[in-house]
């Protein structure tokens, strides 16, 4: 009987070596003449133990990891293919707790499947969202997304269905789509595992909101740092379009939808949407004034939907299983789940799934397992480079929009990035007016020059040059940004920059207690 | 001669197959970027022709993208992450590694036109920090032996297939 193996094509499994063992495995099972099918499926986000090798077994899906190209004679030795036992064992995946602990809805096939084969999404649940908003009118698509509270995930938690009823109600001869699959924050990839590992929900996620406001053309606006995701996306839109998933008259419905990535370029400013607006017409990323809002005057002048791939990937679920059911995870007015990304110092470096509300402490600690270097978690910054750093004292702060805000930091779009002990924070708060300079689209003045004289402030601090002085002007320099930049850029540096101070002011060579921003 | 012969015919070509596409100026600046590697200067009016478009606002935009560049990049792009994942587990040391590997700083190219190193901020490989790309290859929990490694596999490949 011929046997079932995966090996992840994620890139981050890529990136340690999922290919060479995908090929080791082929070659070796040719040598002893045995018979396997190799799948390339997407990833589970259990990093640490990429690449994670599978096995269909009688007991369920056996896994190895994390495996190297030089292990695969050993485990075929181990009689792998029967799920024998080998010293880099994990039992069956799907009961590890690191998977069996979250709340898996957006991620809910990732890893289960081979990303771009159809029949795979249609098998685990795909479409369904699609076939229910088909039989549902324009106002009852939107009122499921807005009765779900969904919010937008790419950061600035919008909420969703209002978006889409401004669209909906707003005339025009041609409405547009926007995915923005611009993720460029720093400890970030749900997007990327989301287009790598699953490309069709984001497809289904953006069919269904062209249907709801009447857009017939989506643009995928896709960074191009993410090569892989590419041609997922790609390969899945064609086929999408082959069987009449995309196109016209999508499933004999009358419905039309046209489908199209375009690359972005490097900047991350695009990341903003009117800036990526600018940019899928060709041209420079500057960030447009609002109003008017893209939901009324977007892409070309067009009311457009702008939603990050998040946002737009946990629809298909709203649709098949109903507003309810989504809103009935989370707290407060965070409703749902969230995929947080635990990047950075961190021993168990992945993808969590969870509705809102678990506290970051239990994150880093019950999920992350403490740091890499296993010396003690200095610092963590949430929410991208524009987001706080959080010093142990706010690990209690649970992860919801409001929470997070009530303490001055920003939960994002749910990266979080550990430092331990050896970090300099004001090194950090130095690169943080770094980034916003060579990142300013330099539309506004305080973003465009406050951030080069804040570059410049922090080298006289970290130099030891009349600290207090200067720790002063970089105070107000701050408050520049924060309330005189147009765009989120120059408006949020202050985040990382002002927390660090306020939190690890002996890192600015300054011994007094910490002010509050 | 023929080579700014060929450049201008194949500038033309992926203008004119691309330019009836709404937002039409991105997708051509990375075709060209795509099939030659940069994208020449010399071709500016041609684009700016063809998309009823000033020279400036063409230039404007290619030197307004990090990604797009006017001068021919070494046969291997290095793309080293900078951001504060990769900060978190050493990036900054590989930065000095890989600097001092190939004798260059940022944004140039090795003198024998092998390597060009660039800086990026992410590559969303943030769970194998520090991440780098050569070309499509992305590269996971890098240390300088493994960047050493890499580099070395590379000069390899192009041993083999000419030998």
């Amino acid at each position: 009987m011929t046997i079932t193996v995966y090996v992840p094509n994620d890139s981050s499994a890529v990136s340690l070596g999922a290919d060479r063992v995908a090929k080791a495995i082929t070659a070796e099972a040719e040598r002893r003449g045995l018979s396997i099918r190799l799948v390339r499926n997407g990833s589970f986000g259990m990093y640490w133990l990429e690449p994670l090798v599978e096995v269909v077994t009688g007991q369920g899906r056996v896994g190895y990891g994390p495996v190297q190209a030089s292990d695969v004679t050993s485990l075929f030795d181990a009689n792998f293919l029967q799920g024998g036992t080998h010293a880099l064992s994990l039992g069956i995946v799907e009961d590890l707790p690191y998977l069996k602990k979250q709340q898996r809805l957006t991620f809910a096939r990732i890893g289960k499947t081979s990303p771009t084969c159809l029949d795979d999404y249609l098998a685990y649940d795909g479409y369904r969202g699609l076939a229910h908003a088909l039989a549902m009118s324009q106002a009852d698509i939107v009122k499921a997304v807005t009765d779900s509270g969904l919010r937008g995930r790419g950061g600035a938690a919008f909420p969703t269905g209002i978006k889409w009823n401004t669209v909906l109600n707003t005339d025009a001869d041609q409405k547009y789509i926007i995915c923005n699959a611009d993720e460029g924050d720093s400890g970030t990839f749900s997007d990327r595992m989301v287009m790598e590992g699953d490309p069709f929900v984001l497809i289904e996620g953006m069919t269904i909101a062209g249907i709801a406001v009447g857009a017939t053309q989506g643009y995928i606006y896709l960074r191009v740092e993410y090569p892989h995701a590419h041609i997922a996306l790609n390969t899945a839109i064609a086929n999408a379009y082959q069987v009449g998933y995309l196109g016209e008259d999508i499933q004999g419905s009358g419905k039309t939808f046209h489908l199209e990535v375009r690359l972005g370029a490097g900047a991350y400013i695009c990341g903003e949407e009117t800036s990526l607006m600018e940019s899928l017409e060709g041209k420079r990323g500057l960030v447009r004034f609002k109003p008017p809002l893209p939901a009324i005057r977007g892409l070309f002048g067009k009311p457009t939907v702008v939603n990050n791939v998040i946002s737009l990937a946990s629809v298909p679920i709203i649709l098949d299983k109903g507003g309810d059911y989504y809103r009935d995870f989370g707290m407060g007015r965070s409703r749902g789940t969230l995929p947080l990304q635990l990047a950075g110092n961190i021993k168990h470096a992945g993808l969590v799934e969870l509705a809102f509300g678990l506290t970051l402490r239990e994150l880093l600690y019950d999920f992350g397992g403490g740091s890499a270097s296993g010396r003690p978690i200095k610092a963590v910054q949430v929410g991208g480079p524009l987001g706080a750093y959080l010093p142990e004292s706010q690990f209690d702060t649970p992860l919801d929009y409001e929470a997070f805000a009530a303490q001055w930091t920003v939960l994002g779009h749910g990266g979080v990035v550990v430092f331990d002990d050896t970090v300099d924070m004001a090194k950090m708060a130095k690169y943080s007016m770094e980034f916003c300079a060579i990142e300013s689209c330099g539309k506004c003045t305080p973003c465009r020059i406050g951030s080069t004289r804040g570059y410049e402030v922090m080298d006289e601090i970290i130099n030891g040059h009349n600290v207090e002085y200067n720790a002063k002007l970089l105070r107000d320099l701050c408050n520049t940004l924060l309330n005189g930049s147009l765009c989120a850029l120059g408006g949020m540096t202050p985040y990382p920059v002002l927390s660090a101070l306020n939190h690890f002011p002996k890192d600015f060579g300054i011994d007094e207690p910490a002010q509050v921003a | 001669m023929t080579a700014a012969v060929d450049t201008q015919a194949l500038v033309n070509e992926i203008t004119s197959a691309l330019k009836d596409k709404p937002g039409a100026l991105l997708p051509i600046l990375h075709g060209i970027q795509d099939a030659i590697g940069y994208v020449p200067p010399e071709c500016v009016p041609d684009i700016a022709k063809a998309l009823s478009l000033s020279r400036a606002e063409v230039h404007g935009v290619i030197s307004f993208y990090h990604y797009f560049r006017t001068t021919a990049p070494g046969q291997h792009t290095i793309h080293l992450c900078r951001a504060e994942s990769c900060q978190a587990m050493g990036g900054e040391a590989l930065g000095t590694h890989a600097k001092q590997k190939l004798g260059i700083d940022f944004h140039e190219t090795t003198a024998d036109g092998k390597f060009s190193l660039e800086p990026v901020y992410c590559l969303g490989n943030c769970a194998c920090s520090p991440a780098m790309q050569i070309g499509h290859d992305i590269y996971g929990r890098v240390s300088a032996d493994s960047f050493d490694s890499a580099l070395a596999e590379l000069e390899q490949a192009e041993l083999e297939p000419s030998a």
